[in-house]
């Protein structure tokens, strides 16, 4: 049973040193903010002054065991009490927890100081995905899980994950900011509690519907952070990666020009953006590639479906997507999520059900990210299905309103 | 002696003695259904409480086959998140706490000298609500929109979103509130009224003690999450909006009630699992606790600490800089009382003469592994590392170390111990220790790696994750399959004693044990100590 402390402090010993090149798969990350070094110091320092408390008293539990069993030492001793081991034994502990606590203390003070940030950028947290908004720049977009992994993360995708580069940590716009910046993150969401967490940046703070959490970062080095929502969110929990880029600041700047300079398109700007960058930061092709075989998907949909192809299509988007809220049964939970069965939207005109698909309504959130073809075939999903007879959308009707 | 007292009470009683199987199937189940005994009821309790821990057990099989590789392979995240809320749901409600209410049952009664408990028909009651609470629970899973899915802290405005489930799962945790209230309330009633004469505070066993400052803490918490569900009720269904922002409300105010509920709670699955160990190594040690009156004040201190420190668990949600710092400090001097249990346990291995059976084993592998929970407890309460540990695998690792190595090595070692005592058979030793050593070994395979992962970035509750943590959770499913299949020697092992074969087993089944209960045949008869039990200082020494 010793092995089982020794062993995996021979690994740490072994690796911590190497995990600043690259990111460990069994300790912290050192990150890339003073804020995040700190803690990663704390971390270590609790780490080591439990592991030298550990060694001592296990120790004396193994030798016990071994000196004292009956074997060795037939006769037991009788003594039971010792006032004076008592005091010592309340007393050091607690002097090496205040030990703990002052170093802690100064962190936890840094980490709360959210004065003097020379940026904001409002985090909002969706059913399930973020949205980012750079206050006062006039620059804002959703960010959700990329393509490639929300292909190969469905039930039976047939996809390996392992081909997919950064699965499930990766997204379709990422957050641009700058390097050597205090950024204040202004937390909020739109529906239920998240958690933004970026492990590099040494924080994870809850993002609340109805109230603004405040948390700061100021990262040093450009790179590409990704983290993950860490407050269960529902159904797709799993799926809503962070991935923050943080670009020198001049390319930031210019980054930010191009932003503002289209303001009627953002999100796809950011989209096209989003891939070049990729470009520069040297993680290449994926996103790319992504980019191109959804562009591809988009310039088929002049051809007409057949309705069985469109329900085929129409209920694998419906299971991915869907069902969370409006649940196989298209049910949905009533009030919250309204049930399709007999729905005004689905039973009425198409063009509405095509434009709250892609601009979302109340509590639910675009889905413009998907293609004219799945969209199409979702909706005709919708209208088909249960006792609903409300005829056949076309991946050209969704193409013609999407502008 | 005690076969006398049956007799002499036989007469005026109204019955001679449990009803058999042989008696009819009918009358059978009937004695089960309406005994007020405290063995009956302690029996029910322990085996209703496995039988969840085999349910719960299932659904964690569900959990690590699905994270055995990455991609979703058999599940809906949907169903995956209702396996982790009812998992946790059925664990903490349905398995570890009737466990120890089904040790106080059994044996508060035979340690403090007294007939019964002190309130029969309640605790009859007490239990017989479990099955219906469970089975509102899990029916649950069939219905429209599946069962619960916002995890077992039900925060809104996620659990807000549960289906049809959604009362059911609100009117299940009023049941099981009551159903812990009422045996809470008897354990404190019949310690501080019905304790032989000569048993003071200061010489009850420590079993008995860290009971009944368990049964404060249940009456104390449980109507605060009562009231917390309820609030979640008529938010859902009266239009109130106590967790709404948008009618006034805070979500972050039902964390700070669930958590004034659920830290105190912990404690409520941990202080029992004290009081064993602090009864089993003495006895196989064969030398008298060490610093019994130490121990009391540290469970008293540990309970006092639970009322102070609950929003250590949600030091994300952005609390003020004070509030922060209060419940850092608070949550770390938790450190030093729980610290002295376990000098105190190694100071009574001290020159004793220890022998290792079963019972020894699980008190030993409880105190090594519960320590190492406890150590990732502290690394845990520094808020800013918090900060990057919370709500990741390194807190599942954590509680998970002080549970089932923790709470449930306590309960397995408590039923070895006192089987004999309630079976009046012995259960063989080798597969004890077989027992032991495989689920030793395999706890540490499925728990020890989920500390690296949540360091490395792993948030919980995630049906799939990214490849990087492929490596750490396979090796997690295997251990937990492992441990799982594992179980079903000690199965074998108690039903053996409970069919009548092994070894009989005397009075006295362990040479170094002391207490009450040893003075009483094995198996105990249906009735012990009509006539209270001289107290000598001999069986039960005085401390403090």
């Amino acid at each position: 049973m010793r092995n089982w402390l020794a062993a995996p402090l021979l690994w740490l010993m072994a690796f911590s040193a190497g995990a600043e090149s690259e990111r460990s798969i069994w300790n912290m990350p050192v990150g890339v903010t003073e804020i995040s070094r700190e803690v990663y110091g704390l971390h270590m320092l609790i780490f080591w002054a439990v592991v030298i408390i550990g060694v001592l008293v296990f120790a004396a539990f193994f030798y016990s065991i071994w000196a004292h069993r009956r074997s060795r030492n037939p006769k037991p001793a009788t003594f039971h009490e010792s006032t004076t081991v008592e005091i010592v034994w309340t007393i050091i502990p607690f002097i090496i927890l205040i030990g703990m606590a002052i170093p802690a203390t100064g962190t936890l003070i840094k980490i709360e100081d959210t004065s003097d940030a020379e940026m904001s950028i409002k985090v909002t947290g969706y059913q399930w995905m973020w949205g980012y908004e750079y206050v006062g720049e006039d620059v804002s977009f959703i960010s959700r899980l990329d393509r490639q992994s929300d292909l190969a993360r469905q039930v039976g995708s047939g996809i390996d994950p392992s081909t997919v580069d950064n699965y499930l940590l990766e997204v379709d716009n990422r957050l641009i900011v700058p390097v050597d910046t205090k950024i204040r993150f202004l937390l909020t969401a739109n529906d239920v509690i998240h958690s933004w967490w970026v492990p590099d940046l040494g924080m994870k703070r809850d993002a609340i519907p109805g109230f603004i959490n405040e948390m700061w970062a100021k990262i040093d080095e450009p790179g590409i952070y990704r983290g993950q929502c860490a407050e269960l969110c529902g159904r797709d929990h799993g799926f809503m990666p962070v991935v923050v880029e943080a670009l020198p600041k001049d390319e930031y700047e210019s980054w930010l020009a191009e932003q503002k300079g289209d303001d009627g398109s953002q999100s796809a700007e950011a989209e096209g953006q989003q891939t070049a960058s990729a470009d520069d930061a040297g993680t290449v092709s994926d996103a790319g590639d992504a980019g191109d075989a959804e562009a591809a998907t988009e310039d088929e949909p002049a051809e007409e479906m057949e309705l069985s192809a469109l329900m085929e299509t129409g209920e694998k988007v419906y299971r991915g997507q869907c069902v969370a809220c409006h649940q196989a049964s298209g049910e949905g939970m009533p009030p919250a999520f309204p049930s399709l069965h007999g729905s005004a939207v689905v039973t009425g005109d198409s063009a509405e059900q095509i434009s709250q698909i892609l601009n979302g309504k109340n509590a639910m959130p675009p889905f413009a990210h998907l293609s004219d073809k799945e969209i199409a075939a979702v909706i005709t999903y919708t209208r088909n299905s249960w006792d609903n007879d409300s005829g056949v959308v076309q991946p050209a009707d969704v193409a013609a309103q999407r502008q | 002696m005690a076969e006398a007292h049956a007799h002499d009470h036989a007469h005026d009683d109204h019955h001679h003695g449990p009803v058999k199987l042989s008696d009819g199937f009918g009358k059978w189940v009937m004695r089960w259904v309406s005994t007020t005994n405290h063995k009956d009821l302690g029996t029910l309790y322990l085996v209703f409480a496995f039988s969840m821990l085999f349910v719960g057990g299932l659904m964690s099989l569900v959990i690590r086959a699905e994270l055995f590789s990455p991609g979703l392979q058999f599940v809906d995240p949907e169903f995956f998140n209702q396996m982790t809320t009812m998992h946790a749901l059925v664990m903490i409600f349905g398995g570890v706490m009737p466990a120890f209410t089904g040790l106080a049952n059994w044996m508060v009664p035979l340690q403090i000298g007294c007939s019964d408990l002190a309130l029969p028909r309640v605790n009859n009651w007490g239990f017989w609500i479990l099955p219906f609470a469970f089975g509102l629970l899990l029916s649950t899973l069939f219905m429209g929109g599946g069962a619960p899915a916002s995890g077992w802290t039900m925060y809104p405005p996620l659990v807000l979103q549960t289906g049809e489930a959604f009362p059911f799962l609100i009117f299940a945790i009023h049941l099981m509130g009551i159903s812990s209230i009422t045996g809470a309330i008897n354990v404190v009633v019949t310690i501080l009224n019905m304790r032989a004469p000569g048993m003071t505070l200061l010489k009850m066993p420590l079993f008995v003690w860290t009971w009944l400052i368990t049964a404060y803490l249940l009456i104390a918490v449980m109507p605060v999450l009562a009231g917390a569900v309820t609030m979640l009720l008529t938010d859902r269904y009266f239009g109130t909006s106590f967790f709404s922002a948008a009618g006034g409300g805070d979500p972050v105010m039902f964390q700070h009630i669930f958590w004034f509920f659920g830290h105190p709670e912990v404690y409520i699955l941990i202080l029992p699992a004290f009081g064993i160990v602090s009864t089993i190594i003495p006895a196989f040690a064969r030398k008298p606790l060490f610093g019994y009156a130490s121990m009391v004040y540290a469970t008293a201190s540990i309970a006092f600490l639970s009322f102070i420190v609950w929003a250590h668990h949600m030091f994300t949600v952005g609390m003020p800089l004070a509030g922060e710092l209060f419940f850092m400090f608070s949550t770390m001097l938790i450190a030093v009382p729980t610290g002295v249990k376990v000098f105190n346990w190694i100071a009574t291995m001290w020159r004793g003469s220890m022998t290792f059976e079963t019972p020894m084993l699980f008190a030993l592998g409880f105190v090594f592994l519960f320590t190492i929970g406890g150590f990732s407890g502290l690394m845990l309460a520094i808020a800013p590392a918090d900060f990057q540990y919370h709500d990741t695998y390194f807190v599942v690792a954590h509680f998970h170390y002080v549970l089932v190595p923790g709470a449930v090595f306590a309960i397995l070692g408590a039923i070895y111990y006192w089987i004999p005592k309630w079976t009046g058979r012995m259960y063989n030793e080798k597969l004890g220790q077989f027992h032991f050593w495989w689920s030793a070994i395999w706890i540490n395979v499925l728990f020890f790696p989920q500390h690296f992962l949540g360091l490395a970035g792993m948030p919980r509750r995630i049906p799939d994750y990214a490849v990087q943590f492929a490596d750490f959770n396979v090796i997690s499913s295997i251990g937990a399959f492992a441990f799982f299949i594992g179980q079903f020697v000690f199965i074998y092992n108690m039903m053996r004693c409970m069919s009548g074969r092994g070894e009989p087993a005397p009075a006295r089944a362990w040479e170094g044990a002391h207490g009450l209960e040893w003075t009483v045949p094995s198996p105990a008869p249906y009735h012990t100590f009509e006539e209270p039990p001289v107290v000598d200082d001999k069986e039960v020494p005085a401390h403090g």
